[in-house]
């Protein structure tokens, strides 16, 4: 009996005719958003809702590849640089001291009784509530945004590392104690690379979180960045920009997920295969 | 039988005295005395949920005791540490370990870094031989989960053995494999005994596994009666305690079917599985020459 194509609980649609249907509702959205924009330019020539896909590639082209006089930087570059600064210096101090408070209050019962509930207790603040504070102690400049990434990441890291920890049977650290192992050495043989790929995980889903921060803080006080270019435009209502805008934002937030992604399963095949 | 003292001399290898258990209000392990001399491979079964697991923790060092002491070789047990090897049912090797990582995982946390990359090629080669041991040479760089369950069990053993415990705790090793491989590690892990004259404490439920496996036999379990009265709470004691056959003689799978087993294996089912059949605790069957049973005056009435 031969399987069906496409349809019922059956169905096996191949490799090729899998790549199709993936392909089909962009198609539809590229070709939806063409049709629209024909039709609006073709009324009023001077519309600035829907520009069409040659204006938008003359705006990034002016953006992306000749110097601004002003600055005598590429635009798009720079903004693009300095909005992954802020956000991998953000992200990737919160992993670290993720990691740093985390594993030990996982392990640790006294450091557990002197830490979990102030950590918890934080992790509730709203993050975006902090930023006044944080303009006004740290000024508008690349150190507040970077503080405000941190800010809204670093507990959700803490606690799922804790959590992890906390998840490691209690029979494996008894085990490695009477293979020798020390205090320490539990927590850097044993514990951490088994939270490793975790935290990894983690740090994937939690960049999302890291893009929000990251465009709010840019959008309030800035002077270059992705966040920032987008929320300027929008007093020109320059839609050419803003729409290759946000689909580079998009396109770079797949790049790092699928990078993290392949990592732990590169390096972390006994993670990606006992994982249920 | 109440004073046997235990083969060897001075101080018995294992002793477990007067020992109380409790978690919260409820006891587990009640008024335990047991003293197990070196070389033994002392099985210990009981209805699910009596204490075997508790005890072995305590033994181990991983839990504390609520009363009562226990001695290895005179000293205090403490924390877990390198004198007391264990097998548990699950969780023994840590998964993103290969096999050959997992194995030389002692000496490598015994010596640190620094001399274990000097000396790599001279444990790998000792870690080689207990894979060999075991009979899992060529399996060296797979991870656990690669394997199956009985070889993952082998490996666990291996690793357990490479810093050469003084006695290797065996909390149900074998409990998740099937039948057939059950057997295979049986018979395995008796040459291992045999070999390395190794004490062993191994905890079961499969009877017929402990009778099979055993120098000696020992029976854990709340289903017995004393003079503490009917309002009392009780936790388990041993009620039955038998020397199988001499440490060290071989054994095959023979064994099993001889009618001394099934008689054996019968008694201890009543002695320790039967909720009906309630002995009182003066009368247990303690025949072990290295027994010993303090009673309190509560649970004897009659008073010494
Ligand atoms: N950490 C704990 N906290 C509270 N109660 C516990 C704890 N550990 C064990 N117990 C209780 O102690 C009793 C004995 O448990 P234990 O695991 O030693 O039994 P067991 O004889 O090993 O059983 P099994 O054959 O099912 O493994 C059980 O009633 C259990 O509920
Ligand atoms: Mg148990």
């Amino acid at each position: 009996m031969r399987a069906p194509r496409l349809l019922g609980l059956h169905a096996s649609p191949g490799r090729g005719l899998a790549l199709l249907l993936a392909a089909i509702p962009f198609v539809l959205i590229v070709g939806g958003y063409w049709m629209a924009s024909s039709a609006r330019l073709a009324e009023n020539p001077n519309d600035k809702l829907l520009p069409a896909f040659s204006t938008m590639a003359e705006s990034m082209h002016r953006l992306a590849f000749t110097e601004d006089k002003r600055s005598g930087g590429y635009v798009f570059w720079q903004d693009t640089l300095s909005s992954l600064r802020r956000l991998g210096i953000g992200v990737g101090l919160a992993a670290l001291v993720g990691l740093a408070v985390g594993l030990p209050v996982g392990l640790y019962p006294g450091l557990r009784s002197l830490l979990l509930a102030v950590v918890t207790f934080l992790s509730i603040i709203p993050p975006l509530a902090l930023l006044p504070i944080l303009f006004i102690s740290f000024g508008v400049d690349e150190l507040s945004k970077v503080v405000l990434i941190f800010l809204g990441t670093v507990f959700v890291i803490t606690r799922d590392v804790y959590l992890t920890t906390r998840a490691i049977p209690a029979e494996q650290i008894t085990k490695a104690l009477t293979l020798g192992a020390t205090h320490l050495a539990v927590a850097t043989q044993v514990v951490l690379p088994q939270v490793l790929p975790r935290l990894l995980d983690t740090v994937r889903l939690t960049l999302g979180a890291g893009w929000l921060f990251l465009i709010a803080a840019e959008a309030i006080a800035s002077t270059d960045g992705l966040g920032y270019r987008i929320f300027l435009m929008r007093r020109y209502l320059a839609m050419d920009v803003i729409l290759p805008y946000v689909l580079w934002i998009t396109l770079l937030g797949f790049v790092l997920d699928w990078t993290l992604r392949t990592i732990v399963a590169r390096r972390f095949g006994w993670y990606e295969a006992t994982r249920t | 039988m109440s004073d046997a003292t235990p083969n060897g001399d001075g101080a018995p290898f294992l002793e477990v005295r007067d020992v109380y258990k409790s978690y919260g209000d409820k006891l587990v392990l009640d008024n335990i005395d047991l003293t197990v001399a070196k070389g033994e491979l002392c099985c210990v079964i009981g209805p699910s949920g009596c204490g075997k697991s508790t005890l072995l923790r305590l033994i181990l060092g991983q839990e504390r005791v609520t009363g009562g002491e226990i001695r290895i070789e005179g000293g205090p047990v403490g924390w877990p540490g390198v004198d007391r090897g264990v097998v548990y049912q699950r969780y023994s090797l840590f998964p993103h370990l290969t096999v050959l990582e997992n194995v030389t995982l002692g000496r490598r946390l015994r010596c640190g870094w620094l001399e274990f990359r000097k000396r790599r090629a001279e444990f790998e080669e000792e870690a080689n031989g207990y894979l060999a041991e075991v009979g899992l040479t060529g399996h060296g760089h797979k991870h656990p989960h690669e394997l199956s369950g009985g070889m993952q069990q082998r490996v666990a053993v291996a690793q357990s053995l490479i810093l050469q415990p003084k006695i290797l705790l065996m909390d149900e090793p074998f409990g998740a494999l099937d039948p057939s491989t059950r057997e295979d590690v049986q018979l395995f892990l008796l040459e291992l005994w045999e070999t390395h004259g190794m004490t062993i404490f191994f905890v079961t439920h499969d009877l017929e596994e402990a009778a099979f496996l055993g120098s000696r036999l020992l029976v854990l379990s709340q289903y017995y009666r004393d003079d503490r009265g009917v309002s009392a709470e009780r936790g388990a004691k041993i009620v039955s305690d038998q020397r199988l056959h001499a440490p060290g003689t071989a054994l095959s799978t023979r064994t099993k079917q001889s009618d001394g087993f099934s008689e054996l294996v019968a008694r201890a089912r009543q002695a320790g599985f039967d909720p009906e059949h309630l002995q009182h605790a003066r009368e247990f069957d303690l025949a072990h020459p290295d027994s010993v049973q303090t009673l309190t005056s509560e649970e004897d009435g009659r008073g010494d």
